[in-house]
């Protein structure tokens, strides 16, 4: 009776959840944004954090419409299917610094798992770098999982605490409405706006938008997850989700094909670097993080849609990293790690083996 | 009186890891998992089901949900 009320969340399901977003995804590269970026969850909040100047990295400043589309299509579908539970309470300090030091480690890479997936797919060869960082922080994340790592219940919580965060995004969509970027400026009375660089190439805002709900909506429906398919896959030995990813990726490789968006190699990648160890550093960084917070960034989005505040506070917690990471030279370009890029990746690799070690089960 | 695991406000893994412990670890007496997601609710199901356990009884109560699992 359940599978008869989600047709999502079966096998076909998820796999047609994952050829749509590859298919999504690279029809947004074609539509303007930056190449192997259709979707990047990390960066898309980076160009937001610019954007509302809280770090002033010129190039990289953009409110993302397809951050504010994912939240408040799962909010739509939450609520059409009666999945929305406003909920929070579980450790929210720890998942702040989670989410901090989660994209300190994707920007090392550049690129959270979806852009990995993508850039993968676009025949970007670093991209196997940062995938193998990715599966052995989730890989690290299971150990302390198995040894019962957890950051405790949740509780429910007011309906309104839980339309918090999709109200934060449609107020960033009212602001970029209302002040919208002026031809050629940096910036207009309230919002910086990219004139060059990765920030200065997108999507029209309403195909950015619309394909951002659709996304939103379905994987909503599917609970599709790159961390959970790699988690699931190494915990329990189950494909489900992991299905949903390799569809995803063959689905962007044929279509880059047919935009003519593949060009294989380590070299001259767009929005990368192939300084190898660091590639796999910061996603083995980024991947215990979203282990050890039960997601990884795109999923979080769709959870702080659904009501979850614990999951908010980890994407407000990546916005603060986003700020860090371009403020004190931690973010890398395609020129390679940032200034001090290496040892915040070891200081967050240090905070998050504290984290697993410290917060275990009381029974 | 069948075991009762409480997993509600856990999120994943933890309500499959703690399901599949009980699977694991007994004697293969009916148990019942409670759940206060959809999203647990199915995962918990998918992972019993890949086990050889399917559920003889579902109650849901507002949020919650009541999974009774039995071997096959």
């Amino acid at each position: 009776m359940t599978r008869l009320k989600n047709l999502f969340a079966t096998q076909w399901g998820i796999i047609t959840v994952g050829i749509l977003i590859g298919l999504l995804a690279t029809l947004l590269q074609k539509l303007g944004n930056p190449a192997n970026m259709g979707i990047c969850v990390a960066c898309f909040e980076r160009d937001i954090t610019g954007a509302i100047g809280l770090h002033r990295a010129g190039v990289v400043q953009y409110i993302r419409p397809e951050i504010i589309g994912f939240v408040l299509g799962s909010l739509a579908a939450a609520y059409m299917t009666k999945d929305f539970r406003a909920r929070t309470g579980s450790a929210p300090v720890a998942r702040f610094v989670l989410g901090a030091f989660a994209m300190i480690g994707a920007l090392v890479f550049l690129g959270c798992p979806w852009r990995a997936l993508l850039r993968l797919a676009g025949g970007d060869a670093n991209a196997l770098l940062g995938l193998t960082g990715l599966a052995a922080g989730v890989w690290i994340g299971t150990l302390f999982l198995k040894k019962g790592y957890s950051l405790g219940r949740t509780q429910a919580t007011h309906t309104a605490t839980g339309w918090i965060f999709p109200l934060i995004m449609l107020g960033l969509l009212m602001l970029m409405i209302l002040y919208p970027g002026i031809e050629g400026e940096p910036k207009n009375n309230i919002i910086f706006y990219s004139v060059k660089g990765p920030g200065s190439m997108h999507a029209p805002l309403f195909a950015s938008l619309g394909i951002g709900l659709l996304v939103g909506a379905l994987a909503q429906r599917s609970r599709f997850c790159t961390m959970g398919a790699l988690r699931d896959l190494i915990l329990f030995k189950q494909t489900h989700l992991f299905l949903g990813v390799i569809a995803l990726v063959v689905s962007a490789f044929v279509f880059n094909i047919i935009y003519g968006q593949f060009h294989p190699g380590f070299e001259n990648q767009p929005i990368a670097h192939s300084m190898h160890f660091w590639n796999a550093a910061g996603m083995v960084l980024a991947g215990l993080a979203f282990a050890l917070a039960g997601g990884c960034p795109g999923r979080q989005l769709i959870l702080s849609g659904e009501g979850d505040g614990d999951a908010a506070i980890f994407v407000l917690g990546m916005i603060a990293g986003a700020a860090f990471s371009h403020n004190f030279g931690l973010a890398s370009s395609p020129k390679g790690i940032g200034p001090n890029g290496a040892a915040a990746v070891i200081i967050g690799l240090i905070v998050c083996l504290l984290i697993g070690f410290t917060m275990r089960k009381r029974t | 009186m069948t075991d009762i695991i409480d997993a509600r406000g856990l999120s994943c893994p933890q309500p499959v890891l703690m399901t599949l412990d009980k699977i694991k670890s007994d004697d293969k007496q009916d148990f019942t998992v409670i759940v206060d997601t959809v999203t647990s609710r199915e995962n918990v199901l998918r992972a019993a089901n890949s086990k050889g356990w399917e559920p003889v009884d579902m109650q849901t109560d507002g949020e919650e949900c009541k999974i009774t699992l039995k071997k096959k």
